[in-house]
């Protein structure tokens, strides 16, 4: 059986203006299935943006791409625009964390999904609007309110609209990049729950871009961590917390606070991830590595599976089978 | 913090109103002049060497609670007291050598911070302002041991460096060094990490737990439980201007008395995936702060809500069910 969504090896490069080149994402393979729920997480810069701009074909013209991206086993990203484009909003949908940077401010958010559902030839005049109207209520907003501009809806409103918008036209696969980032605790929740809901009711697969671990834990089965454009350590949420085997992750968690657990020692991670515009020597998190050993410093680690349901990229998977740390 | 020293900051009932504009056609056809009910009777008190946490959604009045008592905006009533002197009514003159000894801290560094000063003349620049240290000399051994106590050691690694050379971290250790220069006895955080990678959050966080140990009071604003669960000595939940429970931080966190504070408690994502339990999510959002609901101000989002509640606005009293003599909430249920 072919994988709904499947990304296979895929770098991207940026020029810069001196001539160099950063590379951004080194060599990045996840993939959904129909209701998963994947999140990727990692720091401010690790990729994680551009590996789902790479696979909505969204990159800017600065950027290059290689590797594939499967959609039910046909690739999108070999083709360019012409062979994405039939894809894109259509199969794969994404929302972004500013919610009102997705919407037109001078149009209602109403129209700007009937402008949606009638471009891709989903439905006309008042038939589109019926399903907007339906969109809108399945989301939680009242259909009564598609003559509401973006500014006259609070932010999480706005992020429901925008994700009204990301499925009208029916999408397998929803991509949602920090879409609470902004939000506050109780927002968050509710936008949340939504997320939740139109998994299990519609089967929508989801990649969760976020920075934030517990918001995975609560709300994804899978997680992929990156760390300086490469995953680093991939498997069920549950044992990526019970029983990480990359340094990072298990670091990660731990300079994460936890509600009830106010005893604990919160520690941050000494240094700053490595720079991707010069060729990286040895594993890239070594410097900030608590347990770093003899082969860090010369051979990068790829990612292998530990178990039927984990991967790391850690040197120290080699030297024993237990848990690095 | 035995309570019979002197708190270095005690605010009393109090209140900041932001007037709506009018517009002419609403000032001719002589229509009510609406406020803003930002703040709406605020009482708080903050020891030496103590973390308060003021929580709270965007839109509560937290920030502007922290400006008021700052007194970069002015209250409407209520007082404001700090080393015991009543600062309420204190013109621009007689603020100055106050403001030393109260500095605040904002929230992005990226935004704080002048791009184009180097760190020595970032931190060096508020002693210049409050015409501190009389040699370049003292100001620049005064600006070393500013960036020392703010984790940036040694100074001298980050005198010469401009802000878009530093982290995340570093920058905001940077704005901490350039309000420590003053020596102030109040700090005011306004989401000091909510910027920040999650890998240097705890670096910041401690730090500031350091500065309390050594006699900093700190007010620090959040919408994060979980840090201000861990890193807090009390907590106060703040809802439409008013604070609504406060309490010793443990205590409000395992003990809470007050729906809404339940409510947040229960929708704080946890690390644990096997932790995963149903929230309490509260439905609709926040009313705006112009028209205050009558009563207690959270009952059209209250689940527990009773009639009496419509009409009764409850003040900051002990609950029944809690253990702590310093823990208060505002609930004619608690």
């Amino acid at each position: 059986m072919t994988a709904l969504l499947e990304v296979e090896d895929l770098h991207v490069w940026f020029d810069l203006q001196d001539g160099g080149e950063l590379h951004a994402v080194q060599g990045v393979s996840v993939g959904v299935e129909p209701g998963e729920r994947l999140g990727l997480v990692g720091e401010s810069g690790c990729g994680k943006t551009t590996t789902v701009l790479a696979l909505m074909g969204l990159l800017p013209p600065s950027a290059s791409a290689s590797g594939r991206v499967l959609l039910e086993g046909k690739d999108v990203l070999a083709g360019g625009e012409a062979s994405m484009r039939p894809h894109r909003w259509t199969d794969v949908a994404i929302i972004f964390q500013g919610a009102m940077n997705a919407l037109n401010p001078v149009q209602t958010i109403g129209s700007q999904i009937v402008e949606a559902i009638e471009l891709h030839g989903r439905a006309r005049r008042t038939a589109a609007r019926v399903q907007t109207g339906e969109l809108l209520e399945s989301v939680g907003i009242p259909a009564a309110r598609a003559d509401r501009f973006p500014h006259e809806l609070s932010g999480g409103m706005r992020q429901r609209a925008a994700i009204a918008m990301a499925l009208s036209c029916h999408p397998k696969v929803l991509i949602a990049d920090e879409p609470t980032t902004a939000l506050d605790v109780m927002v968050q929740a509710q936008i949340l729950e939504l997320l939740d809901s139109l998994c299990r009711d519609f089967g929508l697969a989801l990649i969760l871009v976020t920075h934030d671990l517990p918001v995975v834990a609560q709300l994804c089965d899978h997680g992929a961590v990156m760390y300086a454009g490469e995953i680093v350590e991939r498997g069920l949420v549950d044992t990526l917390y019970h029983a990480p085997r990359h340094p990072y992750t298990r670091l990660l968690f731990a300079a994460t606070p936890d509600l009830g657990q106010e005893a604990e020692e919160i520690v941050s991670i000494p240094g700053a991830p490595p720079r991707l515009d010069r060729p990286l020597v040895g594993c890239p998190f070594r410097p900030r590595c608590d347990s770093a050993f003899g082969p860090c410093a010369t051979a990068r680690p790829l990612l292998r599976s530990v178990s039927d349901v984990q991967s790391a990229a850690c040197h120290l998977n080699d030297l024993h089978s237990g848990a690095p740390g | 913090m035995s309570a019979q020293t002197t708190p270095l900051l005690e605010v009393d009932d109090l209140v900041v109103h932001y007037p709506v504009p009018r517009g002419l056609i609403g000032l001719l056809r002589r229509r009510p002049q609406l406020a803003v009910h930002a703040v709406d009777g605020v009482t708080l008190a903050l020891q030496p060497g103590e973390l308060v946490a003021l929580v709270g959604e965007s839109g509560c009045g937290k920030t502007t609670t922290a400006q008021a008592v700052l007194r970069l905006v002015d209250p409407v009533s209520g007082s404001i007291r700090f080393q015991g002197d009543d600062i309420t009514e204190l013109g621009m003159r007689a603020l100055r050598p106050l403001r030393r000894r109260m500095q605040i801290v904002y929230q992005d560094p990226y935004e704080s911070l002048d791009p184009r000063l180097r760190v020595q003349a970032t931190v060096e620049e508020p002693l210049l302002i409050h015409g501190i240290g009389r040699s370049r000399a003292e100001r620049a051994s005064l600006v070393r041991n500013a960036l020392a106590r703010a984790g940036l050691s040694p100074p001298e690694l980050f005198l010469e460096r401009f802000p878009h050379q530093l982290s995340g971290g570093q920058r905001q250790r940077v704005a901490i060094a350039a309000a420590l220069v003053l020596d102030p006895q109040l700090l005011v955080a306004d989401e000091p990490v909510s910027m920040l990678d999650v890998s240097v959050r705890a670096g910041v966080l401690r730090l500031l737990e350091e500065l309390k140990a050594s006699g900093l009071g700190i007010l620090m604003i959040t919408h994060d439980l979980s840090t201000a669960a861990r890193f807090a000595d009390r907590i106060a939940v703040m809802y439409l201007g008013r604070i609504v429970e406060e309490g010793p931080a443990g205590e409000v966190v395992r003990n809470p008395q007050h729906p809404y504070t339940k409510a947040l408690l229960s929708v704080v994502p946890r690390r644990d995936p096997r932790m995963r339990r149903r929230p309490q999510i509260l439905r609709g959002e926040t009313p705006d702060a112009v028209r205050i609901p009558s009563g207690c101000r959270f009952h059209p989002r209250c689940p527990i809500a009773i009639d009496v509640c419509t009409t009764e606005d409850p003040s900051l009293r002990r609950p029944d069910a809690t253990q702590s003599p310093r823990h208060r909430a505002a609930c004619l249920l608690a």
